[in-house]
Formats: structure tokens, C-alpha cells, sequence
């Protein structure tokens, strides 16, 4: 069998009719939006009939959407917005489960001046309104809340979210990178300041996203130059890969269907069959509310790596939130702002499917992964029941405690 | 996506000498399943050779490949021969490993030396390590940590994590692995300044109360949950004295993070300034 790609969360496929859409603007349309001529002229036009489709997913008006070069820009690029807007005020929020674009902002900036709460989240990665509402303050500058975990799928309140700090006068930022193109998402009813979304997560290249900046919002420009996105953001336009992300945010609006049920059938089918065939498995995560297309598994007593690499043995592409994988010594932040155990959060692998993905596919998968795992676990000192398993997991609780 | 060389992809895509022996002699067991990896080493010693090995990995490729490779090494070895073994030789057999990887090899190494322990006679140590906790995380102690220095050569604090993981948890050791390098690269110490304790607010009666309170409400539940159990047996102004029962007292690593737990949430609830001790036995 050819390549299983089940690691759409980390990025997607391009769809083809993307592609096709693009290639012009690498070759003879290869003007710049910004001149004079008839000849760049033409890119320009194009330029804003992709601004109109990335728009018209989220129902925006074209004049809020800003081109950035990728999520992360987009979250630095809002969340910097809002400080520069309001420099008396000294306080952020967010939660403990975002994405680094946001958490390592949030505390690169808590080391310069900044003082950052960060909202945790119960054991199926949900958040409590409440603890927002208590924690905002006269001196809050932005609350960050992402709309969908993606690490987990769990879905944020985060029209809910938005209200409460509209409410209290403080604006509101969501990394719905995740989320853009799986859910429908409509800013006329979801009071949101700024929104992100990243190209490569809905089957457009990588190196493009957009920022949604609800009009009248603050703004000040991250990357300053010419007078490209309306003096917004500096830099000669990524002219193919906006036209890629129009046409990608179009076939999203007209998929959104089959992501949430087609999709959704084969992750289903996957979970189910794997949970059915491999004891000692647990799901990751809030499934009643979470991305159609994402699943976070956990096999105890097995190494999350080690899995990976069996897997893609088979050609199976999937990701871990083990610690051996990031090179951290220490499980996901995800998982461990959980509280899932390291004894199932070092077995964690995350399946995150697309409409590219097929049922064979996923047969594929739950008549091989038993293998791999059992295979594992055969290897492994630790096994149910084992005298040792109750001693040896406990460290988990001291490492937690240590307020990492 | 690690770059593991050929030889490594090999060993743990076909590791040798898996599983346990029936009639092994000498047991050494390292690691744990919440820090992610463990090896439990078997050997046979007849004399003084080790006529065969096998082992139980539970961890990424390099622990498995790296468990691999020690037993290929060492099988037929004597035992002398065996102690000379170093984390390096284990790297080095593998045709290298990622330099983040590199506390795999030292895994190995440890579960060696732990087995020729138990193959001695020689008491089960605590901890499997003499010296001072420095990293509570992977409860990693000030004497493996010089260890990993010398026979490493490592440079920097970095580097001590990659071999030993101290340091990769919460990072609170990281000015104490800094110094421990400084004392064996030769260079000064840093000074030490003692801070002064904080005003106390509460009584000693009122203290002694809260601190009941949160063992019973807070930390008696957590460790009852794993099948261990606390006990207080004194105070001495912010010194807490306690005992640790059930699973806790067979736990070879957790008595030490156990007290980071207990510390940590004690200090949350009650006063920053406590100290957990153990109560002698």
C-alpha cells in the first residue's frame, strides 16, 4: 500500500485544483499586484478575488482580511496589535493548551513586563468559562483562546469566550488555524477581534495564511514597509500562494459538508476499530466536541516514538505527543495541562484524517496497528497487572507538581 | 524526524535478545514508565562470564536499539570486563546516536551496573544511585551528573540534559546543573546567597493545622489513588517530618519526586518556606 497519510493536522495535501489555479502566477502572470501596468494590473485583480474567497469562508469583508506568510505570523502579528493599542495595559490571557505561535509569545512577552494567566483545561482538554470570567481584569490587553485544540480536536467555547470579553471591553484573538475549513466559522456572529487561519491546513500550500481584523479593531502593522495589504503588512505579495489559498478556502466552503460527515465516518471507523482490537487504549480529548477529523489515542505501555516508526514501516504517517519525539524529555503540554497520566500520555498518537484520506486506508490501519503495538508490548518490562506498574507510574504525579 | 543512523534503524527493527531469562542470576532494572523509558536488564553469570542477556525495553528506538546493542557487547564478557563498558561504547557499536539521545546509552550502562548489584548480593540501593538529588523530575542525582561530565566531556548544560535528562523537566535544576559543571570544568563557584526566610504569618498551631489538613484533603487522596500513603510524624516550625507507606516505600524513584509533590503542594497551601523531610526510619 502506498503512503497512509493520517497526519493532517500537521499539514494537508495540496488539492490538485489549487495547484492548477496557481501556476500561472509562477509562470506568464507573473506581474506585480502593486504596479502600474496592465501587465501587473491583471495580478492585482486576482490578488483581490482571493482576498474575496478568504472572506467569504469566515464572513468576512474583504477589507479585514490581511495576508500573512503563516499561522504564526498571524497570532504574533494580532496579539502584538492589541498590546501596541493599549500600552497601559499590562495583563494576557490564555490557555495552557495553545499552539507554541501563541504560548511562547505569551511567554516570551510575561518575561518583558507582561503578567500572563494561563487558563487551564479539565481531563478532556475543555476550559471553564468561569475562570475566565474571573480571571479578566481592568489591566487585561487580550485574552487568546484557540478555537480548536491540535493535538486533541477539542473544540473551544469560543463564540461564548468572545462575548464575555467584549462584554468587559477587551479584545478577543482565536488561532482557528484547526478549526478554519472543518467548522463553520461566521465572524458576523462570532464577536472575534482577530482570527488566524493557515493555508497549509486546508489543502493550500505552505508559507500563506490570513488574519481576520474585525473592523475597528486596533492594528498596527508587525511587518512594516511598502503599502502592500493597505499598509498592513509589508512585503511583495506571495502572488501564487494567495491565489492557492482563495481557491482552497472556496473548495473548503463547498467540502465543509463531507469533512463533517464523511470524514468523520472514517475517523470513527478508525477509533472504534482500534479501541475494539487493542486493549489498554484510552481517548485523548473531548469526544463529544472535537475536530470531525482528528483522534488522540493512548496505548499504555508503549513508547510513542517507537510506534511512529513501525507505523511508517507500513507508510503510515501519524504524529506522538511522546516525549521522545519532541526531543523534550517531557510528554505534550497538551496532554500533561490534561492530566493524563505519563503512563498514557508517553503512548499518545495522533490520527488526523482529510478528504483525501479512504476507508481502505483506515482498514488498513486498525488491521496493522494491532501488531505494532502488541509487538511493543511484548518488548516492554510493563504490561497489565504487572507487580511494578502502580510504583513505577507514580512519578507522574511529583513531575506535574513541579508547575512545569 | 531523528536522524538514526542504519545500524540503529536495525536494532530496533530487529532487536536481539529480547525478553526475559528464566534462569538469570543477576536483574538490574532502570527507568520508569512515567519518564518514559525503562530497561529491565537479565543476565546468566556462570563464574564470573556472562553466558547470556536478554531485556525488556519500554521507549523510543534508541532505548530499544540501545538495550540491543548492550546485550550483544556484553554476552561473554566477565564480569570486570563488563563494568568497563561506558554509555560511549554503546553509542559507539550503533554507529553513533542523536545527541539528544544519548541518555539511552546511559540507560544501558545503568541497568548494567544495577544488575551486576543484584548479581553481588548487595542491597537494592534506594535509588540506584548514591549522592544528592539535583533533577526531581527524573529524580537524577549530582553523582550521575558529574559522572556523565567526566566521561563524556560534556561542555554545557545542554549537554547534560541530552545524557542524563536532568534539567528537561521544569528546569528549576538548571542553576544547579550550571554549577556543578562550573566545579568540574575548574571553574569558580558561583556564590551563594542565602536568602532571608519571609515574615512567618501563621502559628506554629495554625500551621501544624493547615498542613493536616492538606496532607488529608489534598495529598493523602492523590497517593492513595497509586496504592501509596503519607503520614505525618512531626514539625519543627516550617521542617515537616513525614513517612511514606503502602507502594511508596517499594517505589525505588518516587520517594524522591514524591517529596517534590508533597513539597510543592504543602508550599502552595500552606507556607512557601516548607521543607518535607522523611522522618528517620
Amino acid at each position: 500500500m502506498n503512503t497512509v497519510y493520517f497526519d493532517n493536522n500537521a499539514t494537508t495535501r495540496v488539492d490538485p485544483a489549487v495547484l492548477a489555479a496557481m501556476l500561472p502566477y509562477f509562470s506568464e502572470l507573473y506581474g506585480n499586484p502593486s504596479s502600474m501596468h496592465t501587465f501587473g494590473g491583471q495580478v492585482g485583480r486576482a490578488v483581490r478575488e482571493a482576498r474575496e474567497q478568504v472572506a467569504r469562508l469566515i464572513g468576512a469583508t474583504p477589507e479585514e482580511i490581511v495576508f500573512t506568510s503563516c499561522g504564526t505570523e498571524g497570532d504574533n502579528t494580532a496579539i502584538r496589535a492589541a498590546l501596541a493599542a493599549q500600552p497601559e495595559k499590562k495583563h494576557i490571557i490564555t490557555t495552557r493548551v495553545e499552539h507554541p505561535a501563541v504560548l511562547s509569545l505569551s511567554q516570551h512577552l510575561e518575561k518583558n513586563g507582561y503578567e500572563l494567566t494561563l487558563l487551564g483545561v479539565d481531563d478532556k482538554g475543555r476550559m471553564n468559562l468561569d475562570e475566565l470570567r474571573e480571571a479578566i481584569r481592568k489591566d487585561t490587553a487580550i485574552v487568546s483562546i484557540m478555537f480548536a485544540n491540535n493535538e486533541t480536536g477539542t473544540i473551544f467555547p469560543v463564540a461564548e469566550a468572545a462575548a464575555i470579553c467584549k462584554e468587559r471591553g477587551v479584545p478577543f484573538h482565536t488561532d482557528a488555524v484547526q478549526a478554519v475549513g472543518k467548522l463553520d466559522i461566521d465572524v458576523r456572529e462570532l464577536p472575534v477581534d482577530y482570527l488566524v487561519l493557515s493555508g497549509h491546513k486546508l489543502h493550500a500550500p505552505k508559507g500563506i495564511g490570513a488574519l481576520y481584523v474585525r473592523r475597528g479593531a486596533a492594528y498596527r502593522p508587525f511587518l512594516r514597509g511598502g503599502h502592500q495589504e493597505r499598509g498592513r503588512r509589508g512585503g511583495t505579495e506571495n502572488v501564487p500562494a494567495i491565489i492557492g489559498l482563495g481557491m482552497a478556502c472556496d473548495l473548503a466552503a463547498a467540502n465543509m459538508a463531507e469533512e463533517n460527515t464523511r470524514v468523520r465516518a472514517l475517523r470513527d471507523r478508525l477509533e472504534q476499530g482500534l479501541l475494539a482490537a487493542i486493549p489498554d487504549a484510552i481517548v485523548n480529548g473531548d469526544v463529544a466536541n472535537r475536530l470531525p477529523n482528528t483522534t488522540n489515542i493512548s496505548f499504555k505501555y508503549v513508547e510513542g516514538e517507537a510506534i511512529l516508526l513501525l507505523l511508517d514501516q507500513l507508510g503510515v504517517c501519524a504524529s506522538s505527543g511522546s516525549a521522545c519525539t519532541s526531543g523534550s524529555l517531557e510528554p505534550s503540554h497538551v496532554l500533561r495541562a490534561m492530566g493524563v497520566p505519563f503512563t498514557y500520555a508517553h503512548g499518545s498518537i495522533r490520527f488526523s484524517l482529510s478528504r483525501f484520506n479512504t476507508q481502505e486506508e483506515v482498514d488498513h490501519v486498525v488491521r496493522e496497528l494491532p501488531r505494532v503495538i502488541a509487538r511493543l508490548r511484548e518488548m516492554s518490562p510493563f504490561r497489565a497487572g504487572s507487580e511494578a506498574e502502580a510504583a513505577l507510574g507514580k512519578p507522574a504525579c511529583a513531575c506535574q507538581g513541579c508547575g512545569s | 524526524m531523528w536522524e538514526y543512523t542504519d545500524k540503529v534503524r536495525e536494532h530496533f527493527l530487529n532487536p536481539r535478545n529480547v525478553g526475559s531469562l528464566d534462569d538469570a542470576n543477576a536483574i538490574g532494572e532502570v527507568g520508569s514508565l512515567a519518564c518514559g523509558d525503562a530497561l529491565k536488564l537479565y543476565l546468566k553469570i556462570d563464574g564470573d562470564r556472562i553466558v547470556d542477556a536478554k531485556f525488556q525495553t519500554f521507549g523510543c528506538a534508541s532505548a530499544i536499539a540501545s538495550s540491543s546493542a548492550l546485550t550483544e557487547l556484553i554476552k561473554g564478557m566477565t564480569v570486570e570486563e563488563a563494568l568497563k563498558l561506558t554509555n560511549r561504547d554503546i553509542a559507539e557499536f550503533l554507529g553513533g546516536l542523536p545527541k539528544e539521545k544519548m541518555h539511552c546509552s546511559v540507560m544501558g550502562q545503568e541497568a548494567l551496573e544495577a544488575a551486576i548489584r543484584n548479581w553481588r548480593g548487595e542491597p537494592a540501593v534506594e535509588h540506584s544511585h548514591e549522592g544528592q538529588l539535583v533533577c526531581k523530575c527524573f529524580g537524577v542525582t549530582d553523582e550521575q551528573i558529574v559522572r556523565a561530565i567526566r566521561e563524556n566531556g560534556l561542555k554545557t548544560v545542554e549537554e547534560i540534559t541530552h545524557y542524563t535528562k536532568a534539567g528537561g523537566g521544569c528546569g528549576e535544576c538548571v542553576g544547579e546543573l550550571q554549577k556543578l559543571l562550573d566545579a568540574e570544568l575548574g571553574k569558580a563557584p558561583v556564590c551563594e546567597t542565602p536568602l532571608a526566610a519571609a515574615p512567618k504569618k501563621l502559628s506554629n498551631v495554625q500551621r501544624m493545622q493547615l498542613v493536616l489538613k492538606v496532607l488529608e484533603g489534598e495529598i493523602r487522596p492523590r497517593l492513595q489513588q497509586d496504592g501509596g500513603d503519607i503520614e505525618l510524624v512531626d514539625m519543627d516550625g516550617t521542617t515537616v517530618y513525614v513517612a511514606l507507606r503502602g507502594m511508596c516505600t517499594s517505589c525505588p524513584s518516587s520517594r524522591l519526586t514524591l517529596e517534590g509533590f508533597v513539597e510543592k503542594t504543602l508550599r502552595d497551601h500552606v507556607d512557601e518556606n516548607i521543607v518535607v523531610k522523611e522522618a528517620a526510619a
